[in-house]
């Protein structure tokens, strides 16, 4: 038998030591995320899961579940913070959709259209960030960087290589090749590595594939963000962050 | 019958995809003619614009021309539509918005491989084209966004249809997209 707590005023069960963003997606219920990964530890870091927790705001990725919580998701206020948060990282980066390969099939994207995000509403930044393609299967497009880690965690976790670094701080922080040339070809990265797997933007591209997948036919064509991540929660981990999927494929 | 709602149109640095996908509603341009009425749009070739209930606007702004447009419309305008990515964004031509205005210039009239005799266009005629490209809510104040590259006919329709009757724009999943 598993304790509960009331997501906007239903219960939601959960397992101990599952986090709140845990328990919900396993339960059937979407709460907004970008950095949040079920096969990795959270960090909390994009703040797009927010949430009110008994009257505070908190991270739902990392916040423990604990019976009786009072949980706050969607509502106006919480939904208005979201846009925002995510407006500013479309104006942070250059969010080109009609031309990206990512478009139709990019979290970002999925989750500003079911926040309704119509506009930037801010200045653009437009910032100067110059394509990695020296390697002879992989591009690096910075442009659409989010700054999830999610890269960073899937090479130096489950491909032991830690290829991919932030560096920098504030809003110089920038996602950065482990090399001394600073160029992915002087890494060991390679297509069946992790960390082609996990961006939600489309910055990790494997060349000589874009638009593979016809308009219509994409993975949030059909269907829509909160849809698809309650798809993928069933692959979750467990508590520690460790993951069965990962491991056993490392 | 109530008296019909004078709406322009105008594109600015776009590429009138948006105005194409306006006449992807088809049909329904029969039942949209029945509450509107066309001021200074494309379809209609009036040079200027009167005072107006909507104005639709399409493309950003690049040029001085641009600028001045812009203006016109949010004078005579009681709304102001951005529509498309360009308007919302900056879209394709703010693609050179990282590049230095004058090193683009050169490259593509002077310095480009199979350029003989080339040269910076300077007719006084061409309006003067802006440092960096700009998405209209930076110019001036934009009341509805729809974004699309084109937005949809659909969608095109469902968001004027809402806005006509009264009630607040909304796109649903599938009608939203930015590509």
């Amino acid at each position: 038998m598993s304790d509960t707590f009331q997501l906007d005023g239903t219960s939601v069960p959960f397992e101990a030591g599952q986090t709140v963003m845990q328990a919900a997606l396993a339960g059937g219920r979407y709460i907004p995320h970008l950095c949040y990964h079920p096969e990795f530890k959270p960090h909390g870091s994009c703040k797009v899961c927010t949430v009110k927790i008994n009257g505070r705001t908190m991270a739902s990725c990392t916040m423990p579940a604990e019976a009786g919580l009072e949980v706050e998701s969607n509502i106006e206020e919480l939904n208005g913070l979201r846009r925002t948060l995510v407006q500013m990282l479309f104006v942070e980066g250059n969010h080109f959709c009609p031309s990206c390969e990512a478009s139709g099939n990019c979290q970002l994207q999925a989750t500003a259209y079911a926040l309704q995000v119509m506009t930037p509403h801010y200045n653009q930044f437009f910032p100067d960030r110059p394509l990695d393609a020296s390697h002879p299967d992989i591009l690096l497009d910075f442009n659409r960087c989010i700054l999830c880690e999610l890269c960073v965690c899937a090479s130096s976790e489950v491909d032991g290589k830690n290829v991919f670094g932030l560096s920098g701080r504030g809003i110089t922080k920038h996602l950065i090749v482990n090399a001394e040339s600073g160029l992915l070809k002087d890494t060991d990265m390679a297509l069946t590595d992790k960390a082609m797997q996990v961006c939600p933007v489309g910055v990790i591209l494997e060349k000589g594939k874009g638009f593979s997948v016809p308009i219509g036919e994409r993975r949030y064509d059909q269907r829509p963000v909160s849809a698809q991540a309650l798809d993928d929660a069933p692959r979750q981990a467990d508590a520690s962050g460790s993951c069965a999927v990962c491991e056993g494929s490392s | 019958m109530s008296k019909k709602l004078r709406v322009a149109t105008t594109s600015l640095a776009g590429c009138f995809g948006c105005h194409m996908s306006l006449l992807d509603i088809d049909e329904r341009l029969f039942p949209l003619l029945d509450l509107i009425e066309f001021d200074r749009s494309p379809l209609t070739d009036i040079k200027h614009c009167g005072p107006c209930d909507i104005g639709i606007i399409e493309g950003g702004v690049c040029n001085a021309e641009n600028v001045h447009v812009l203006r016109e419309f949010r004078k005579n305008c009681k709304i102001l539509i951005a529509i498309g990515a360009c308007a919302v964004t900056g879209g394709l031509p703010a693609q050179r918005n990282h590049l230095d205005l004058g090193s683009c210039l050169t490259e593509v009239y002077l310095t480009e491989p199979g350029l003989a005799h080339g040269h910076i266009p300077n007719d006084p005629e061409l309006p003067l084209p802006l440092d960096k490209v700009h998405p209209l809510h930076e110019v001036v104040k934009i009341d509805y966004f729809i974004p699309g590259c084109p937005p949809s006919g659909d969608a095109i329709w469902k968001f004027l249809t809402d806005l006509i009757a009264g009630r607040t724009p909304e796109l649903g999943h599938g009608l939203i997209k930015y590509d």
